[in-house]
């Protein structure tokens, strides 16, 4: 193993998922020289997404060909701080991505703007139900950053993913049949939405007669032909049901892959270099300052590649993991409630509720896109009375079919209470899986003082280094959330006329199992704010501490969100590519001064 | 399935190596499972998805087979799958905490299984009949029984998830023989493109299924 010490370039950007390559397009299209560090194999649409090769569900949804290999490197969870945390060793509740393109390789499509209310959320929970309002223990903040500030961005990332929706308000004025709870825009969706699927178009239905207000959601999946800003060009869904761990092989999907590195790939200032594994941050004597960072390329070799700013945009949890092994920012110490890295770590709140038909209605359930469908947002965000049900959060509800194939369907199986295997089974399986809907509540998860990430005391990853322990559970005021959200959901059901429903619903005192697939929406960590004392990173993605390192990812939001991360991630993205284009290359430092 | 019904369910008397295919296709030799260990593949999932009337079963469909197959990808050598010890065992919820790899599962499985079974009827579990077959695998689904570290839980969830796998996958892994599994829920497998029927409400898709490689059914 040999020691390398490579040319100095302007910046380094860590990881070639949709934080990093937007900000090595940024950075690139500014002059700067740009090295890129992807720890995975380099991916694209015609080595991993070739038709018919690519649409298989063992190699897709089940070996996980294009995920995170965890023989590697793992987390270790534990529910409660009086655990021993044990090591993820199988994937199950969450899947982060691996390789070229990252997790937005293998993402359904969800492209969600955050909900205004969320951003100040701390705030508008005082002003509408006073201070006292806030659970013990609840950590409540605020982003730092507003709806009004962030929207250009948004409206750029939409841009280049090429999403499809459908808009209420542009510029205040009401323009369509869009979600009358979302904020306005500054201009429509560059694409039409998608058709909904039966089931969607039957929920929307339902949810229309209940009085509910039901909308196409926002899907970075193509409704029509679509060429982006960077001139790259998408093709129109076809509705095949592989996205959601798949690459796309329509070009249909929005992934780093194809909207924006056809566009990177040959500036010449720009250099990827796939299978490295950053191991650290270099600081300076005075830790204040990065001079760069140490990675094992594949053959084993320890470089250092020197670096005026450092971008650190891998997975929500790998960005922590990095700046703790690295020593950014004070590590979190929930017993005294200080320090920043590993605070406010939190998950999101998702289940799923099934509805039955009749044999006689064929909701073909093995059509889908990832980021279609028809949600209603009557109790996200602010957008009920929080005051006589007590808790804080809520959740959107939606049928987002993203393609139930049949290794998926046997696993389901039939209703509650019918058996796994033998003849009940196959008969429960096959007289439901042609005729069910299902719709998730995707809510949100607070962040609390004694949920949090630090480095494992035990376990340790294949290149020596303390793995990430993730301390988390789910709380009271979460499960009372989703009770509440899912008991709603039970009037669509009854409109739509099904057969029979079962209500996917938290149990009161429920613990987070790591065996289930829930969601790879994980989130906090490092996050961003206007307090130093309470988050790591200021409202433009900088270390507090470390003022040329940017860390960009779901793991700046202070709290859980009702939505899918990606939108607001590459909303972030582009708002920080701004600042560190406009104000901090011509003069480096902190953008926030104290 | 039309083109499998005509093959024989496995009985508990037969020898469980020759599986529904057609009799110019050889049988399938395993590479990974021994002759005993083979047998008693066979005469779970033969149980775990049954031939009946709803469609073909395990055997019909291949699932051995398939299973043998996957045993010589990384998967089964815990390639994909965090390894490092120390290997402490902990709550449910935390997830599986045990140095074996699937390959391990399977073998200590087995043999944990024959000998339980042999100790309890004084037969190989291949040779009791259907119903004691369900009881015993419903015992090891929900029960307690040990095989030395090994719990029967563990074992039965891994033969289970690689059954419904071998089912329901394409047949180039070697199940859904026929692609019998696919045509039996209704899947049309690498279809993969419902441009013109994502609007056509509520009515049955008229194309049959397809694998990768073009097979139809």
């Amino acid at each position: 193993m040999a020691s390398i010490k490579m040319k100095p370039v302007d910046a380094v950007v860590i990881g070639g998922g949709w934080a990093g390559s937007i900000l090595a397009k940024e950075l690139t299209e500014a002059g700067q020289t740009v090295v890129m560090l992807e720890r995975g194999a380099d991916r694209s649409t015609a080595s991993d997404g070739a038709y018919p090769g690519s649409i298989d569900e063992l190699e897709g949804n089940f070996r996980h060909k294009i995920f995170q290999n965890l023989s590697k490197t793992s987390v270790t969870i534990r529910n409660s701080s009086d655990q021993t945390a044990l090591p993820y060793r199988q994937m199950a509740a969450f899947l982060p991505g691996e390789g070229v393109g990252g997790a937005g390789l293998h993402w359904s499509g969800v492209h969600f703007r955050m909900p205004p209310d969320d951003l100040i959320l701390r705030t508008k929970v005082k002003e509408k139900y006073g201070e006292k309002f806030i659970p013990e223990g609840m950590n409540l903040q605020d982003y730092g950053v507003t709806y009004d500030d962030l929207e250009p961005f948004f409206d750029k990332a939409e841009k280049v993913f090429g999403t499809s929706g459908e808009a209420y308000t542009v510029n205040g004025q009401v323009v369509g049949k869009g979600n009358v709870f979302a904020p306005s825009r500054s201009d429509h969706f560059p694409l039409p939405a998608l058709k909904d699927v039966y089931g969607a178009n039957m929920f929307r239905k339902a949810a229309e007669e209940v009085g509910f207000h039901p909308y196409a959601m926002p899907a970075a999946n193509a409704s029509a032909q679509y060429t982006n800003p960077y001139g790259v060009q998408m093709g129109p869904c076809n509705f095949c049901g592989y996205c959601s761990g798949y690459a796309c092989y329509m070009y249909s999907k929005a992934s780093p892959n194809v909207n924006i590195l056809p566009a990177l790939r040959p500036d010449p200032n720009f250099e990827l270099r796939t299978e490295a594994h950053v191991l650290r941050v270099e600081l300076d004597g005075t830790k204040t300052r990065a001079t760069g960072v140490t990675y094992l390329d594949r053959n084993g070799n320890d470089v250092f590649q020197p670096a005026e700013l450092v971008i650190v945009s891998a997975f929500q949890f790998h960005n922590v993991h990095l700046m703790l092994l690295s020593g950014i920012g004070k590590p979190y110490d929930p017993v005294a409630n200080e320090g920043v890295v590993g605070r406010n770590f939190v998950y999101q709140n998702v289940t799923t509720t099934t509805a039955w038909f009749d044999k006689s209605v064929y909701t073909n359930q093995f059509i889908g896109t990832g980021g279609g469908g028809v949600a209603f947002d009557d109790f996200n965000s602010e957008n009920f009375d929080h005051g006589p049900l007590g808790f804080i959060g809520g959740s959107p509800v939606w049928v987002n079919q993203a393609g139930i194939k049949g290794i998926a369907a046997a696993k389901i199986g039939g209703p509650p209470g019918t058996p796994h295997w033998g003849s009940a089974w196959k008969k429960a399986m096959v007289d439901t899986y042609q005729h069910s809907v299902r719709m998730d509540a995707h809510g949100t998860n607070m962040a609390y003082r004694d949920v949090y990430l630090d480095l494992d005391p035990t376990w340790k990853d294949a290149y020596g280094m303390p793995m990430l322990r993730m301390t988390f559970d789910w709380k009271d005021n979460d499960i009372r959330m989703n009770r509440y959200v899912v008991s709603q959901i039970a009037k669509v059901t009854k409109a739509m006329g099904a057969r029979d429903v079962h209500l996917g619903q938290r149990q009161p005192g429920e613990h987070f199992d790591t065996r289930f697939y829930q969601t790879t929406h994980l989130a906090g960590g490092a996050v961003m704010g206007d307090d130093p004392k309470t988050s790591a990173l200021n409202r433009y993605l900088q270390s507090w501490d470390v003022s040329n390192v940017f860390v960009i990812g779901a793991n700046a939001f202070p709290q859980g969100t009702g939505y899918n991360p990606t939108g607001m991630v590459a909303a972030l993205a582009y708002w920080s590519a701004h600042h560190i284009r406009t104000t901090y290359l011509k003069n480096p430092g902190p953008l926030v001064q104290l | 399935m039309q083109g499998l019904a005509g093959a024989a369910a496995l009985t508990s008397t037969a020898l469980p190596v020759h599986s529904a295919r057609s009799a110019s296709e050889p049988a399938y030799s395993p590479t990974f499972f021994t002759p005993a260990e083979w047998a008693f593949v066979h005469a779970a999932c033969d149980r775990l998805i049954p031939q009946d009337a709803v469609g073909p079963g395990a055997i019909a469909l291949g699932v051995p087979e398939f299973i043998d197959r996957q045993m010589a990808t990384p998967y089964a050598f815990g390639k994909s799958w965090y390894m490092q010890a120390p290997f402490v065992q902990g709550p449910a919820n935390l997830g599986y905490q045990l140095p074996y790899a699937p390959r391990d599962i399977y073998r200590k499985g087995i043999a944990g299984a024959a000998a339980f079974v042999q100790a309890k009827y004084g037969k190989a579990f291949q040779d009791l009949d259907a119903a004691t077959r369900d009881s015993i695998l419903t015992g090891f689904e929900t029960g307690d029984t040990l095989f030395g570290d090994l719990p029967a839980k563990v074992f039965f969830a891994q033969l289970l998830g690689n059954t419904m796998e071998g089912a329901f996958s394409d047949p180039s892994h070697g199940g859904n023989k026929g692609l019998g599994g696919w045509t039996t829920i209704g899947f049309p497998g690498a279809r993969a493109d419902f441009m013109d029927w994502v609007d056509q409400y509520g009515k049955p898709y008229p194309l049959g299924t397809v694998s990768i490689s073009g097979e139809t059914a």
